[in-house]
Parts: structure tokens; C-alpha cells; sequence
């Protein structure tokens, strides 16, 4: 008997309008794994995010998480499904530690009360963070935006972790530190799904991959078996690039 | 001009600055929480001020009738949202409006000026996340255009059902205090500094909230990025009913507090609304060491304005709005619809 995964969007269509962006999607996320997705700027990655978390309606197939139809915004977050949004939407104008505190928001109405103990192991991942702790969320450089917008969803205990290109726009120094931890973070065995547009970096530390074109899956399979693929290597991977 | 004189403008203009700081921090609050200009601020500032009058020479006010028939309907609505919440639900808009009833029917007979200002706030505040929940959350993701058209809208009928409710006569307030204190030759009146006592109560205990709670984090961070805070599991619907809460307590304080200065009547209100709102665009409807600022000017040059130009004390406050709306254009340029 295989566990049922805890996310598979079936035939999933979404979009903004009349215009329909992802045209039947159908992918899984196993407990305990990290799945990549990657394709080009504007294939729908970034709407795939906002359907499965209730952002924006799910207009037709099905989305499954924890063996039950996915619910609304609210209802996934409660159920463990935090996204980092590729705006990283943090507060801006309040502090490291409050932007945190509010990513416990989640875990205290579920009756926890150690928020000290989130943040100390937060604080442990990215120890930048616990240096700047009282600085205002706006002033950070985007590397730190990033850390935090990480640790914001880690202090929410996260079920399964969806992130939305955390290394865009960052210097090469801090996309590897950024993916040193993604790798830490899987092999705790927390389950991600990762978009990702640095696609060697991702299909490296990732168990699975899916290539989004256009709104609908044109590639998928193990990712070390994907990184190998002719397409794959011919459109994402064609030019070495030395910083990953 | 006499010192005195000068004196006496200026603890009356302090004292009605006060009051538009209040009305500031509300606008300040919603808008920031739900981009709502909240025009109907004003009327449930007279339904405040009435609603205690009313109490207070032993009548039961039709403002109970009102929250009493919105409760039930926010009781009713509430039952298809499953057990739990209806149990809330039954809590909230059930037991707190029945307590609030018999406590009306019971003690208006007795006027007693506490009381009477207790209860008018407890009628008068959950008014706003009533109006939130019935007029506003439905069309949450409207303009800032659309919204302040309802608000409008919910002005005109707030007014109509005040002038229904009370009649066209106005009514006082009892005053927290008939003192009067004399320093060297200058008076001080003891409601005055009730005012101030309860303005400076307010923003201290607002300042608290928004900064060391985390239901007033979370508000704040609502304000700052909404979808941020959808993510953390922030609930859209309980942050507006929460800034609408805060507002109508606010704006039913306000309304004893200046109901014991000047009668007011019904329609009274909207302007004093209009002046806390002048304010709160002083502070760009986003700073509120600004607003605070800007509610005190209007406050005293109006109060000044009424002692040499009574005529035009209203076109010195509103003509104020002109370079302020010039500087903010300018130092903002053209993002103002982004919100
Ligand atoms: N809010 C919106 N309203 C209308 N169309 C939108 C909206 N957001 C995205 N789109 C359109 O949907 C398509 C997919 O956008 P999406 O952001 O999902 O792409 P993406 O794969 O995330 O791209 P990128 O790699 O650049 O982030 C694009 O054609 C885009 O123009
Ligand atoms: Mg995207």
C-alpha cells in the first residue's frame, strides 16, 4: 500500500480574466519530498502557486492536499501549506522579530506558545536574522528579505512548503546559501515544492521535476533522470553557468 | 488681543483638537486596515452622544433596537458557517446584545452619568464591525472609489434613521465633571481635561495595543501587506471587524466627550467627522504623529478662527486642506490609486 501524496493538483486550470493561464496541470507532491518545478518566465508557475493555495479560484480539475479537497486561503495555511509568494509580501514596515512573531500566528492558534523556541531554531538557520532582529523588514538587503521571508513560513511549522523562485534576484553567493539550506530543510524531511528559474541548482537538490511551457507539463521525472534529458539540457541547461 | 481671552480660545481649541485626533485615529485605522474612508464615523459619533443623552432622561434608545436587529440578522447569517463559528456567533451577536438590552431597559430609569455613557458605548460599538460586516466585507476588493461611494450612501441612511430614532432636537450629554479649576487667573473646566485625559488614555492604550499585542500586529501587518497576511493565516474578515470595532468605539467616545461640551443633534455629526478627516489627510491617511498634529491645528484655528472671523471658521479649516493635499500630491506623485 503507497501513502497518498500530500499535494496532486489533477487537470488543474486557473487563470486571470478570460484568459486562462494554466490549461490542466497535473502533478504530486509526496510526503516528505522536494519537487521541482521550472519553464520559462510567464509558463504559469507563479499562478500554479496562488490556485493551489486559494489565492486565486481553481477554475477546473482537482486539487487534493492531506487526502481532501483543498480549501481556501485560510484553510490551507491552518492546514500547513505555506507559500513564500515571489513578492516575498513581508511587512515591510515592521520589524524582523514581528514579521516572525506573525509567522507563528498559525502554530499559536493551534494552542503552541514557544515562539522563542521557532525563532532561536529560525535564528539558527539564518543567524543574519537574529543580528538584525529589531530592523524594519524594509530595510533589509534582498538577500535578507529572502531569509526571512523563509523563516516567516518556518515559524508557521509548515506541512508542505511552497516556494515561488527564492533565489531571484540575488547575488551568486547568497542563492548558494539559500539553497544550502533548502537541501538542509529536505533532509529533515520537510516536503517542498520548489519554482525555481536557477534550474540546474534546482534539479540538483530536488527528489523530482516537472518543466511548466505554456500553462501545461511538457517534461517531468526524476530529476537527476530530467537534468540528463536532451530538451532539458538543449532550453534550460545549454549554457554552463560557473556560479551553481 | 487679551491674554485671557486668547487663553480661554486656546483650552477650547486644545479640547475640540482632541476630539478630531480621536475621529483621525479611527479614519487612520480602517483605511489603513481596509481602505474604507469611513464617512459614517460622524453618525455614530451622534448616535453616541444621543444614545447617552437619551439613557440619561430615562428613555431606552432606538439605537438598541438597531444593534439588537443587526445581531440577530449577524446571527442568522452566521449558521451556515458551521458549529463552531455559529457558537462564537452566538456568543458575540446572541448574549452580548441580550445583556446589553436588559442592562438598558433596567438601568435608564436611574441616571446615573456613568452608566448612562457606559452603556451608550457598549450599543454604539459594535455598530461598526455590524456595518463592516453587512455593507462593506461584501464588496471588500472594490475600489477605494466604490467604497467611499457606499460610505456615503451609509452616511445618508445613519442620518435618516438618527433623525428617525432621536427627532430633530438637540440633546446633551451630563458632563464626567462640572469642576473648575482656577490657575493664578486662568480657568481650566474639568470636562476639558476629561477630553484630554481620555485622548491621551486612548492613544496610549493604542500605542500598546498596536505595539505589543498580537492581535494589534496583526492588524498592522493586514494594513501592511495584505497578502503577507493572508499567508500567516490572518483572517481578512476579522481584521476589518476589529479596525470597525476600534472606529465606532472611538467615534462613541468622541460623542460623549464633545455631547457634554455643545448639545448636538442627529445630523451633527459629519462635520465633526469632516474635521478629524482633514486631519487624518494630514497624515497623508497613513501617519498618525501627523494626524495628531493636524487634528490639534484645526482644533485651535478654528477655535481662534470663530473669535475673529466666525463667519469663515469653516472655510479657515477646509482651505488648510488645500496645501496639504498640494504637498502630498507632490511628494507622493501619482501612486495614490495603487492601494
Ligand atoms: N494578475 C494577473 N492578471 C492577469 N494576468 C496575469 C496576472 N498574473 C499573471 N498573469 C499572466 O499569467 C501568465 C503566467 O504568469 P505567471 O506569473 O504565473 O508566470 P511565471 O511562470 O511565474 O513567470 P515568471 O518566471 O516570470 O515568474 C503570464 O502570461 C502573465 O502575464
Ligand atoms: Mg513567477
Amino acid at each position: 500500500m503507497t501513502t497518498p501524496p500530500l499535494l496532486a493538483l489533477d487537470g488543474l486550470r486557473a487563470g486571470y480574466g478570460r484568459v486562462e493561464v494554466l490549461h490542466g496541470v497535473s502533478l504530486t507532491v509526496p510526503e516528505g519530498r522536494m519537487v521541482a518545478m521550472v519553464g520559462p518566465n510567464g509558463a504559469g508557475k507563479s499562478t500554479l502557486m496562488s490556485a493551489v493555495m486559494g489565492l486565486l479560484p481553481r477554475r477546473g480539475g482537482t486539487v487534493r492536499y492531506r487526502d481532501a479537497p483543498a480549501g481556501s486561503t485560510g484553510q490551507m495555511v491552518a492546514a500547513g501549506a505555506l507559500l513564500v509568494p515571489e513578492s516575498r509580501a513581508l511587512f515591510t514596515d515592521m520589524s524582523v522579530e514581528d514579521n516572525l512573531l506573525l509567522g507563528f500566528l498559525r502554530r499559536r492558534r493551534a494552542g503552541e506558545r514557544d515562539v522563542r523556541g521557532a525563532m532561536a531554531e529560525v535564528f539558527a538557520i539564518f543567524p543574519r536574522l537574529a543580528e538584525r532582529r529589531r530592523q524594519l523588514a524594509g530595510t533589509l538587503s534582498g538577500g535578507e528579505r529572502q531569509m526571512l521571508a523563509l523563516g516567516r513560513a518556518l515559524m508557521g511549522g509548515p506541512r508542505l512548503l511552497l516556494l515561488d523562485e527564492p533565489s531571484l534576484g540575488l547575488a551568486p553567493l547568497i542563492v548558494r546559501e539559500i539553497f544550502r539550506v533548502l537541501a538542509e530543510l529536505r533532509g529533515r524531511g520537510l516536503s517542498i515544492l520548489l519554482v525555481e528559474q536557477n534550474v540546474r541548482a534546482a534539479l540538483q537538490i530536488s527528489d523530482y521535476g516537472y518543466v511548466l511551457e505554456l500553462g501545461q507539463v511538457v517534461a517531468e521525472g526524476p530529476s537527476a533522470t530530467l537534468a540528463a534529458d536532451p530538451r532539458v539540457v538543449e532550453t534550460y541547461l545549454g549554457q554552463r553557468r560557473r556560479d551553481v | 488681543m487679551d491674554p485671557f481671552i486668547f487663553f480661554a480660545l486656546l483650552q477650547d481649541g486644545i479640547t475640540t483638537g482632541a476630539i478630531y485626533l480621536l475621529l483621525a485615529i479611527g479614519l487612520l485605522i480602517v483605511f489603513s486596515a481596509t481602505r474604507v474612508i469611513f464617512v459614517p464615523q460622524g453618525d455614530l459619533l451622534a448616535f453616541g452622544a444621543l444614545t447617552a443623552a437619551g439613557l440619561q432622561s430615562g428613555h431606552v434608545p432606538a439605537t438598541l433596537w438597531l444593534l439588537d436587529g443587526l445581531s440577530a440578522a449577524a446571527l442568522l447569517a452566521s449558521l451556515t458557517g458551521g458549529v463552531r463559528a455559529a457558537g462564537r456567533a452566538l456568543l458575540v451577536w446572541g448574549v452580548y446584545p441580550a445583556v446589553v438590552s436588559l442592562a438598558s431597559v433596567w438601568l435608564a430609569r436611574r441616571e446615573i452619568p456613568a452608566v448612562s455613557i457606559l452603556l451608550a458605548l457598549a450599543i454604539v460599538t459594535p455598530m461598526g464591525p455590524l456595518i463592516w460586516r453587512f455593507a462593506y466585507r461584501p464588496m471588500a476588493d472594490a475600489s477605494v472609489l466604490a467604497l467611499l461611494i457606499l460610505s456615503m450612501a451609509l452616511h445618508f441612511v445613519l442620518i435618516g434613521l438618527g433623525l428617525v430614532f432621536f427627532g430633530p432636537e438637540e440633546a446633551s450629554v451630563p458632563a464626567l465633571s462640572t469642576a473648575n479649576f482656577t490657575i493664578g487667573a486662568l480657568d481650566i473646566s474639568g470636562q476639558s481635561l476629561c477630553v484630554l485625559g481620555a485622548a491621551v488614555a486612548l492613544v496610549v492604550g493604542l500605542g500598546w495595543f498596536f505595539g505589543a499585542t498580537v492581535q494589534g500586529k496583526a492588524l498592522r501587518a493586514a494594513a501592511s501587506d495584505p497578502l503577507g497576511a493572508r499567508l500567516v493565516g490572518i483572517d481578512a474578515g476579522a481584521t476589518g471587524s476589529l479596525a470597525f470595532g476600534l472606529a465606532a468605539f472611538i467615534a462613541a467616545l468622541a460623542g460623549v466627550l464633545i455631547g457634554a461640551l455643545t448639545p448636538l443633534s442627529y445630523d451633527a455629526g459629519f462635520e465633526i467627522g469632516l474635521k478629524g478627516f482633514v486631519a487624518a489627510i494630514m497624515g497623508g491617511l497613513v501617519s498618525y504623529p501627523m494626524a495628531a498634529a493636524g487634528a490639534l491645528l484645526v482644533g485651535v484655528l478654528e477655535s481662534l478662527g470663530s473669535f475673529w472671523a466666525s463667519a469663515y471658521r469653516e472655510v479657515i479649516v477646509f482651505t488648510l486642506l488645500i496645501p496639504v493635499l498640494l504637498w502630498l500630491s507632490l511628494r507622493r506623485g501619482s501612486d495614490e490609486d495603487r492601494a
